[in-house]
């Protein structure tokens, strides 16, 4: 069929024209050459999965030198004592509750004044004023979180420890503020998104039924974008679970089950942290036991995960 | 504004088609089906488009023009869950075929939109990308087919000045012109048009209007329109569709001053649609 | 219905003001933290800034310490991690968008980059010593295989081990997914009618995105490529995985090559008690900021230089 073209346009017919063959041929390798591209990231998430599973599933079951620890007492464990000489007591906990601990304050921070301020550059801030806002909260956003570890230890640990004698050099509430300054331009800017997606229309309508500026926002613009908020506080919190070099820096490195903000704690990345810095030989349990822990650590974030997509799933359907 | 007119831009055409005598067919239908998915959108469609002629396709919303319309040229190709049955053939060869190089085919059946698509490029640019696509030309013969396309789309002495400036600056009717002159500019023989003028305020809808009644020397036209005042100023032969079926073609004078259906009499009248 | 109690307007209208004075408080609140952050530092870390502090290399005296090792080895490690995250991210990106079938693999790919962009950074560090460092355990403990003249740029060992690569390299697993995802918003941003356009021009695919998708996409492919390589340049916790030495005193010389970057040199010195220490950490993250901004203006100019209305 390709050849037998009669071109109407005398110039056209001047040209020589390019082969199908070569053309389909390149068309192949292109798409071919792009088709492996995308599955590197299946390769990257197996080999996620595999290393950190097969290191895992040693430590659990055992080396051909070694016992192994048993998953039920590392989820179930209370003590987590990897490093000190004596005996070596690998329950998971004391770990996942520093995380937590750390995780909640940031939370406990971020996520409100995170939200009423998204709804102030959204509903309430003049454009000008909004502009000069986002790109201030853009700046927080690309700040490396070292940095944060350093505020933390330099400006707010010193500032806590003028209130009370209770806060060491290291503690949890230090470094979940920190945690919190991180993520609060994640939460500011996506729940922004998110209540900016809403229609015009439904603020007008409420404000015809004499809504005041408060009533529409709150009652008719915030519920609107609740799927969103919550994708986005989800997409928050997973970083702060995943948080490393604040915690690190300014949590301290003693595993304990707590809930005081004034003591020190480790958080799982605070471990892997102290294991690849140490001096843990390379085929000992405690360097096994970061295997482990990270392991946890990436359930733990592919929950929250799966759960935002999810959530933002239904949020699309609510306007498609 | 001076014309030229096609048939002197287009010599070797022009001379393949023997005007006034029996008109050779184009496209051709014959129990040609459509489908999305389970929804059938077109119904045992048989019609032949004369070369050299314009055909317009009339109707209501949603009747199934501007679907026929894009598998003339295999545009439904790229909606999942589209496909057809039956026959449709260009020049006596298959369209549907899988075999078929549906490049080709594109090149062959060029398209112009609803709403004037020229690429965020130079008007020069926008002009050369088919010829860029399917020949390998000297520069001096691509200004060349270039400034012949332009001037077969009524745009050259409006953009002479300007060519290698962003075609985002025209104005609708004159990007709707810059598509016309872009899609002709590959070589094709049929020009597909779907309501090429309903984006357009009147002064540029005449302007593509008189253009569409010249390029017909040198082309097939297929044009979808909802406009019949539209259809029977421009066409030489018009289709009526109803609910995925065609109800009547035929000379556009004819069907419009003497319908043979009921139905055609009734939208051609107003009466609906 | 006459004594319906309603809500009287005053308490209305005050619990509007009210609300509008949290607002306030919170953004106010959001925007000293940002001062207090910036101020902080600058107080700090501005009187070490000094053309010796640049040019030294690591010291165990502060006075004499300086930010070279780490500063020409975050632009080694974002090289790489640019050569390789970039064509791979806007590739996969061009893929997803362009080529793939809607279908279950497409799906799956889908629904996996959005999961990796959740993994925490140490974790791909993690993989990253694993895969990259020790190529899954292959050969360990023997000596490593050498390909070419160590006097070579591309010189290789094999495994990377703790090499200038292997740093690049994780870091590339650490931005790919955001690369991908966005180079995807940025190919989707460009209207449908432009790809029919150029399909009914006859364009096969790849023709449709080398000469009219990519380039339309470009500002903003280019936007999401920059504000990723901000992210890896201040990436520390999957470099610190993979075994930096605290003390580097020579510029990487090939792809093999010993390394730190700033970030994790910024860490070593945040972490000691001296307070000398915390003043050259606070300087190396003026220095470390002072690169992040010129990221963003840059990304910004991009956006500007390049961009071409698209309708």
């Amino acid at each position: 069929m390709a050849q037998s073209a009669v071109a109407a346009t005398t110039s056209a017919a001047r040209g020589t024209p390019i082969p199908r063959s070569s053309r389909d041929r390149s068309e192949r390798v292109v798409k071919s050459v792009l088709l492996s591209f995308s599955l590197l990231s299946i390769v990257t998430t197996f080999s996620i999965v595999a290393v950190l599973g097969i290191e895992a599933w040693g430590f659990f079951t055992g080396f051909p030198d070694k016992p192994g620890i048993g998953l039920v007492p590392f989820l179930t464990g209370t003590e987590w004592s990897p490093l000190l000489g004596g005996e070596q007591k690998f329950g998971v906990l004391p770990l996942v509750c520093g995380t937590l601990l750390v995780t909640v304050i940031a939370g406990a921070f971020a996520l409100p004044i995170g939200l009423v301020t998204a709804i102030f550059l959204s509903e309430y801030a003049p454009s000008r004023l909004r502009v000069v806002l986002k790109s201030a909260l853009e700046v927080l956003a690309g700040v490396p979180t070292v940095v944060y570890g350093f505020f933390a230890l330099a400006v707010i640990t010193p500032a806590l420890q003028r209130f009370s004698d209770a806060f060491g050099t290291y503690n949890a509430l230090s470094a979940g503020l920190a945690v919190g300054i991180m993520i609060l331009p994640i939460v500011c800017s996506l729940s922004e998104d998110a209540l900016r997606a809403v229609p015009q229309s439904l603020r007008d309508g409420s404000s015809a039924l004499g809504g005041t500026k408060f009533d529409t926002s709150v009652k008719v613009v915030l519920p609107a974008a609740l799927s969103g908020i919550m994708a986005s506080f989800l997409l928050a919190l997973t970083r702060a679970i995943g948080e490393t070099m604040i915690v690190a820096l300014a949590a301290g490195g003693l595993a304990q089950m707590t809930m005081n903000p004034s003591s020190q704690v480790q958080t799982m990345t605070g471990f892997i942290v102290a294991i690849f810095t140490g001096d843990a030989q390379a085929n000992s349990v405690e360097y096994a036991s970061s295997y482990a822990v990270a392991a946890t650590l990436f359930l733990m974030t592919l929950a929250l995960t799966l759960a935002g997509t999810a959530i933002l799933k239904r949020f699309r359907e609510e306007y498609e | 504004m001076t014309m030229m007119s096609p048939m002197q831009t287009n010599p070797t055409t022009a001379a393949a088609t023997v005007p006034g005598t029996a008109e050779p067919i184009s496209i051709r239908a014959a129990g040609f089906d459509g489908f999305y998915g389970s929804f059938q959108a077109l119904k045992g469609i048989s019609l032949d488009i004369p070369r050299n002629q314009v055909t317009a396709f009339i109707g209501p919303s949603g009747c199934g023009k501007s679907t026929f319309l894009r598998w003339m040229n295999r545009m439904n190709d790229t909606i999942a869950g589209a496909r057809a049955s039956g026959t449709l053939t260009l020049d006596g060869e298959d369209i549907l075929a899988r075999s078929v190089d549906v490049v080709d085919l594109r090149r062959r059946v060029g398209m112009v939109f609803q709403r004037p698509n020229p690429f965020p490029k130079s008007i020069f640019d926008n002009v050369a990308f088919g010829p860029r696509l399917h020949w390998r030309h000297s520069r001096a013969d691509l200004e060349d087919l270039v400034e012949q396309s332009l001037r077969s789309a009524a745009l050259w002495n409006e953009v002479k000045d300007r060519l290698h400036a962003s075609a985002l600056g025209l104005s609708g009717g004159q990007q709707q012109r810059l598509c016309i002159a872009r899609a002709i500019a590959g070589g094709p023989e049929v020009l597909l048009m779907d309501e090429p003028c309903s984006a357009l305020d009147p002064k540029s809808t005449a302007s593509v209007e008189e253009l569409i009644r010249e390029l017909r020397t040198a082309y097939t036209i297929v044009i979808v329109t909802h406009n019949m005042q539209q259809a029977s100023r421009v066409s030489d032969r018009t289709a009526f569709f109803f609910e995925g079926s065609l109800i009547e073609s035929g000379q556009t004078e004819t069907l419009f001053t003497n319908p043979k259906s009921k139905q055609t009499e009734d939208y051609v009248t107003g009466r609906f649609g | 219905m006459t004594d319906v109690p309603h809500v009287p307007v005053a308490r209305r209208l005050l619990a509007n003001r009210l609300f509008l004075a949290t607002c306030v408080v919170c953004t106010g609140l959001a925007v000293c933290v940002l001062a207090v952050l910036i101020v902080s530092i600058m107080i700090d870390g501005v009187h070490r800034l000094s053309p010796d502090f640049i040019a030294n290399f690591a010291s165990r005296k502060p006075d004499q310490a300086g930010i070279r090792a780490p500063l020409v080895g975050s632009i080694w490690v974002c090289t790489i991690c640019a050569l390789t995250a970039l064509p791979v991210g806007v590739g996969t990106a061009i893929y997803l968008e362009e080529f793939a079938k809607r279908g279950r693999l497409t799906e799956f790919i889908r629904i996996n980059i959005s999961n990796l962009s959740g993994v925490p950074s140490i974790v791909y560090g993690i993989i990253g010593l694993t895969a990259f460092s020790r190529f899954f355990g292959w050969r360990a403990g023997a000596e490593p295989i050498e390909l070419g003249s160590p006097d070579s740029l591309l010189y290789l060992r094999l495994p990377f081990g703790s090499s200038v690569l292997a740093g690049g390299l994780t870091l590339a697993l650490v931005v790919l997914p955001i690369v991908i995802v966005a180079s995807q918003e940025a190919i989707r941003a460009v209207p449908n009618s432009l790809r029919q356009g150029a399909l009914a021009l006859g364009s096969t695919r790849w023709q449709m995105v080398s000469r009219l998708t990519l380039p339309a996409s470009l500002p903003m492919v280019m936007t999401g490529a920059i504000l990723a390589m901000s992210r890896a340049i201040g990436e520390a916790a999957p470099i610190l995985v993979l075994g930096a030495p605290l003390m580097v005193l020579e510029t990487p010389a090939n792809l093999m090559s010993e390394f730190t970057v700033l970030p994790m040199q910024i860490f070593n010195w945040a972490g000691r008690a001296k307070a000398s220490f915390q003043e050259i950490a606070a300087a190396a993250i003026i220095v470390q900021l002072a690169v992040l901004m010129s990221f963003n203006a840059l990304a910004i100019l991009v956006r500007q230089r390049l961009q071409t209305p698209l309708q």
